[in-house]
């Protein structure tokens, strides 16, 4: 399932468009089930990802479940590594492994550890989990792929509270100075993290203004809108000489109306009786 | 590099008393790797001048990566150059490197068990003038807790480029301290480096220094004054430090009356602690730690830090007559 290769297609047809909607749909639907099962995560930041997860492993990543380590693949961190469900769920739709395993989410002897294990999981580049390390380790992968001459990206997504680790910004010098075009970086700006609001917590806007002043191309786009991720994807392989930054603006808990925007389904996995109605919801 | 050892300077009898800093020799030790083989990438944070680096940054320019003041990032892009295959050498002074760089170098370097080589410059008091904030008294320490982690502390220039070489066909995580100041050529030229396994000196009846660093120089003069006194003394040269040379520790305990560790590190975490929580546990043995005694460093001139802070031969040497009366 070598997916669509270097021809990505800058429209999609209403039936493509349909697929990665279904797919996303489904993509929260078992992020949903697995956190049940575990009894613990993190729910919000998982759904808010979905959608751009779903574009990226079922569009836009070269990508190979039968081997993960094919060398000329795209790579993907997940730089919030809390939100370890969405990338289990993608990684078992895409066929890295069976998903049954879900079900084991955060249970002992899982490979699904409560944060990403590269040494667990084929399919996880790197092990995430402390907030703010990944771009860094993005920026060497891209770099690294530059010197091989390979065609291979390197996408990295980060939470827009994981934007005030310090490291991020050391990384976001180094990506600039070195010039690293095979990078696209994504941010979930659903504007929440543990302790609340960012804007309470500690302020991050003018986040676009940021990253243009460390000298990224920057894309502004709705993070829930799977034809602006598509194009925002297509975009940022066109852009040359610097790295391409998106930030997508999602809702925390995106997909089930009594998740969305609540600060305390940053942490909390649903119960049986919540997961019932959110699955209803969602098959609507 | 190397250069005669002004009098005064803690120097064995019986050496060579050519003296040269390990971190010229892992400059040299990387432009030879650099010529050998494709992969070996190397990254510094601003230093490369005085980590030597810059050496390797010169030959081989699209090869090397000047992350600036950046040591979280400098520990992070090096996982990501191993993680597309190639062999990253990472560089700064110790007490950046595994200070400011500790969790990056937990949760990534080691938790993936990434082959990444950290070699740190400036490591101990013998940093000098520049004082406590550039000492790293607790690298050692921090390094060595974390699984997955080698921890390499070269006595001399010879050892150095063999640690360096030895690292490079090591796969995983590798942690090699050296330092700034000149120090005097020990090893003998026969001498072949192996992650975990000691070099004896000699053995001793009365009592045997495990040292490291610096420190095995000074332990060798130590053992030739108290020889003349008629006190046997051995001296191990400890250089990994983890893995530990178990063998050679059950050795010397078994053998003598006493052991004691040298070391140019706080004696909480370091080498004193390594081998005493082997010995504790396996050869009860009477354990004298030498080394910084749980304070920081301050300015002053490296021989001046050392008679300050006892890490003389001397100072040694007393020690270990105290202990054995």
């Amino acid at each position: 399932m070598r997916a669509t290769g270097n021809h990505v297609k800058t429209e999609l047809s209403a039936k493509d468009l349909a697929g990665l909607s279904k797919k996303a749909r489904k993509l929260r639907m078992e992020i949903l089930t697995m956190l049940t099962h575990a009894g613990s995560g993190h729910t919000g930041g998982s759904l808010s990802a979905a959608d751009i997860l779903t574009v990226l492993y079922f569009h836009t990543l070269r990508h190979d479940p039968a081997n993960p380590q094919w060398r000329e693949r795209d790579r993907f961190i997940l730089s919030k590594g809390h939100a370890a469900p969405v990338l289990y769920a993608a990684l078992a739709l895409s066929g890295y492994f069976d998903r049954e395993i879900l079900k084991t989410l955060r249970k002992i002897g899982s490979p699904l550890q409560g944060h990403p294990c590269s040494c667990k999981l084929p399919g996880i580049e790197i092990s995430t989990g402390s907030l703010g390390q990944g771009l860094s380790i993005a920026n060497g992968m891209a770099m690294g792929i530059k010197m091989d001459g390979l065609p291979s990206r390197v996408y990295c997504l980060l939470g827009d509270g994981e934007i005030q680790e310090g490291q991020v910004w050391e990384a976001a010098m180094t990506a600039a100075h070195y010039r690293l075009d095979n990078l696209c970086a994504i941010i979930d700006n659903n504007g929440l993290q543990i302790d609340g609001h960012c804007c309470d917590v500690m302020h991050i806007e003018p986040v676009v203004d940021k990253w243009k002043a460390f000298g990224w191309n920057v894309m502004d786009i709705d993070g829930h809108d799977i034809a602006a991720i598509v194009d925002a994807f297509h975009k940022a392989k066109t852009l040359k000489g610097k790295p391409a930054m998106i930030v997508a603006r999602t809702v925390k808990g995106k997909g089930v109306s009594f998740f969305e925007g609540k600060v305390e389904y940053h942490g909390l996995a649903p119960t049986p009786d919540e997961l019932s109605l959110a699955l209803k919801e969602l098959q609507k | 590099m190397a250069e005669r050892v002004h009098p005064g300077k803690a120097v064995p009898s019986g050496t060579t008393k050519k003296a040269t800093a390990t971190r010229d020799a892992y400059g040299e030790a990387l432009l030879e790797l650099g010529r050998q083989r494709n992969d070996i990438v190397v990254l510094d944070a601003d230093l490369s001048g005085s980590t030597k680096t810059g050496k390797f940054a010169k030959a081989f320019p699209d090869r090397f990566f000047n992350v600036g003041i950046s040591e979280q990032d400098l520990i992070g892009t090096a996982c990501g150059l191993s993680l597309t295959g190639k062999l990253p050498f990472a560089s700064t002074f110790a007490v950046f490197e595994t200070g400011r760089a500790w969790e990056q170098i937990r949760q990534t370097v080691c938790y993936s068990n990434l082959n990444v080589k950290l070699v740190a410059t400036h490591s101990g008091i013998t940093v000098g003038e520049d004082g406590a904030s550039h000492q790293s008294l607790e690298d050692i320490a921090l390094m060595r807790v974390l699984p997955n982690m080698t921890v390499i502390v070269p006595a001399d220039a010879h050892e150095t480029k063999q640690a360096i070489h030895a690292a490079a066909d090591y796969n995983g995580p590798v942690y090699v301290r050296l330092g700034r100041a000149k120090v005097p050529h020990v090893m003998p030229d026969q001498y072949t480096f192996q992650i975990g396994k000691s070099f004896s000196f000699h053995s001793g009846t009365d009592a045997t220094v495990v040292a490291m660093g610096i420190m095995v120089s000074v332990a060798l003069e130590a053992a030739t004054k108290l020889s003349a006194e008629g006190i046997d003394v051995g001296v191990i040269n400890m250089s990994t430090i983890k893995p530990l040379d178990n063998e050679a520790l059950l050795k010397a305990s078994s053998s003598c009356r006493l052991i004691v560790t040298a070391e140019e590190h706080s004696i909480i975490g370091g080498l004193g602690s390594a081998v005493s929580e082997f010995l504790s546990e396996n050869n009860p043995t009477r354990i004298l730690r030498t080394g910084i005694r749980d304070v920081f460093g301050c300015s002053g001139s490296p021989d001046e830090l050392l008679n300050l802070y006892g890490l003389t031969a001397d100072n040694l040497a007393l020690s270990i007559k105290e202990a054995l009366a």
